[in-house]
């Protein structure tokens, strides 16, 4: 069990020594903070208020934010998560990590909760933009609340499918293409859902990681959006594991 | 000997595809023993050492590791398991206290005896200087430090070293033996190198694996007892015929290289060389040169390994006979 935390801080530690971690949190902050502006630009703007007569500023501001943070989460969690099996296998180190006395359940774990620390330390910073129109107005704190579980539990996947990418090479740009890739067509198979059998469409609008997203993005709380993403990141988690034990025997 | 057995590898192969790279390999190691692994490039000895160490799986056969199985109880047998591979695992964004640390943590070193273990190790590898340098700005031989000061950090009760000396200058390489030795005294190494003058200064025993097989198995003492046939070349100012040089006694056959220059084919030992000298004294050849072509070792290494590169070789003198396949199937 101490090996997790070994690996998780190792992994934390190795990410702020590069410039990496640093600039996604300066860039994804700016993106972030444009559209901020944006939408509060919009939501004061005198012209739009019977457009949004019934919307507060939770529901137009802090959802919206939230949504475009999904976004750019998919497109950057690649990039952190790219880095965790192939730079160790490109090095050579993964043979100090499998001559070592940790088992393959400890490293996969460590691995992914060193990226899923530095990735909510990442959320919390987003989510101070939201929190600091509390000195304005007030916030339906329990919809920040869901949507940012949401945010969580959508990061959390993302982070699972790029530690298996990760785990299926030793090149970590083949890696971040291929992450990218999946979480794409993961998020976009609802648009698919729109044609098809009514049965397909089913499938694809309930697999797409957005579609469970948006339920929590707004104040709803279902337990199965919840154990979906939860299971979508353990199934990942476990294969990462087993590719790791497999991969010893080549 | 009667030492207790630290590492026993039982009938271990090794498949990369069809390609077979380990084949039934079985040899047991004591503690206290250094033993010396040799094989031509390719031959299988980082897939060997990969696998006692659990980096590879094996895809038959059993290893033991101080007591604990390595695939039915891997962690107990890596506790006991110091690993330097052929690249030293580095991470060159740390400096190197703090990779020493993270490498304690990961052996499972105690939090209150970390620190001591770095510090020892460190010093035990001539790194002391360099706690907060980053890996990356360290020269080659400094890095290769590092990696043994990583495998040393928990004193293992086994040491698993890839070639431990390469990219080293000969000082660093005098001081690395003689930390091998030194470990080797209650500790059981196994070491692969290229150079073997290497085995013969630090190793007890010698492996020679070959296209995957276990070749030679044997003491270093008894490979350098062995009677062989041995090139010896001399130099002497005022030769006489080769034919005279011929009829001395325990010299095979002879072959006139120079001017000066002979090639001797005869029994390495003493007395024959003693008389080849004495000889020269009392005819006044004025012998100035003696050198031998080979010493058993590398002869033995040549033999064994010559099958695919004949190129190695160049000349050879008769074959002897030899224990060559005792431990292979």
């Amino acid at each position: 069990m101490k090996s997790i935390f070994h690996i998780a801080t190792h992994e934390l530690r190795r990410l702020f020594n590069s410039p990496m971690a640093w600039i996604l949190f300066a860039v994804v902050q700016f993106l972030l903070a444009i559209f901020f502006l944006w939408f509060l630009g919009q939501f004061i703007d005198p012209a739009a208020a019977s457009l949004f007569a019934n919307y507060g500023v939770t529901e137009i501001v802090v959802v919206g934010l939230l949504q475009i943070a999904g976004i750019i989460l998919l497109l950057i969690t690649p990039f952190i998560t790219m880095h965790t099996f192939s730079e160790e296998r490109q090095s050579g180190c993964i043979k100090l990590l499998l001559s070592s006395p940790i088992s393959m359940t400890e490293l996969v774990l460590g691995k992914y909760l060193g990226v899923i620390c530095y990735l909510f330390l990442l959320l919390s910073l987003i989510a101070l933009m939201p929190l600091s129109l509390l000195m304005g107005t007030e916030l339906d704190l329990l919809q920040l609340l869901s949507a940012m579980l949401g945010l969580v539990l959508l990061t959390s996947s993302f982070a699972a499918i790029g530690l298996f990418m990760s785990s299926l090479t030793n090149q970590s740009a083949v890696a971040a293409i291929s992450t990218f890739g999946i979480l794409f067509v993961l998020m976009i198979m609802n648009i698919a859902g729109n044609t098809g059998s009514e049965l397909l469409r089913e499938i694809l609008t309930y697999t797409s990681l957005l579609n469970h997203y948006h339920n929590l993005l707004d104040g709803i709380f279902n337990s199965a959006d919840v154990i979906y993403y939860l299971l979508v990141s353990a199934v990942f988690i476990v294969l990462s594991i087993w590719r790791l034990d497999n991969e010893r025997s080549y | 000997m009667n030492k207790e057995i630290l590492i026993s590898v039982d009938h271990i192969s090794h498949y990369y595809g069809n390609h077979c790279a380990v084949d039934d390999v079985s040899f047991s190691v004591h503690r206290g023993e250094v033993l010396g692994f040799l094989g031509p490039n390719g031959a299988g000895k980082s897939t060997t050492m990969q696998m006692i160490c659990g980096v590879l799986s094996a895809s038959a056969g059993q290893i033991t590791v101080a007591g604990h199985d390595m695939f039915e109880s891997p962690k107990a047998a890596k506790k006991n398991l110091g690993f330097l591979p052929e690249h030293p695992p580095l991470y060159q964004d740390l400096n190197v206290d703090e990779y020493l640390r993270y490498a304690a943590r990961l052996r499972g070193i105690i939090k209150a005896e970390i620190k001591k273990a770095v510090e020892t190790s460190k010093q035990r590898c001539g790194l002391s200087d360099t706690g907060k340098r980053l890996i990356k700005n360290l020269s080659k031989g400094f890095q290769q430090r590092i990696g043994i000061a990583q495998a040393i950090i928990h004193s293992p009760a086994v040491l698993i070293l890839d070639e431990p000396t390469s990219g080293l200058d000969p000082n660093q390489i005098l001081e690395i033996r003689e930390l091998i030795s030194e470990l080797g005294n209650d500790h059981s190494v196994i070491l692969s190198t290229h150079i073997l003058p290497e085995v013969q200064s630090v190793c007890d025993r010698v492996l020679i694996i070959h296209q995957g097989k276990l070749v030679l198995d044997e003491s270093l003492d008894k490979l350098q007892q062995d009677d062989h046939i041995r090139p010896i070349k001399i130099a002497l100012r005022q030769p006489p015929p080769p034919e005279v040089l011929g009829e001395i006694e325990g010299i095979t056959s002879i072959e006139q290289i120079g001017n000066h220059h002979f090639k001797i084919y005869c029994q390495s030992d003493i007395e024959t060389i003693n008389r080849i000298t004495k000889m020269s004294v009392e005819s006044e050849w004025e012998l100035y040169e003696m050198i031998p072509e080979r010493d058993s070792l590398e002869e033995t290494f040549v033999q064994l390994t010559r099958g695919e590169s004949q190129s190695l070789s160049d000349e050879k003198p008769d074959e002897n006979p030899d224990e060559a396949g005792e431990d292979s199937e």
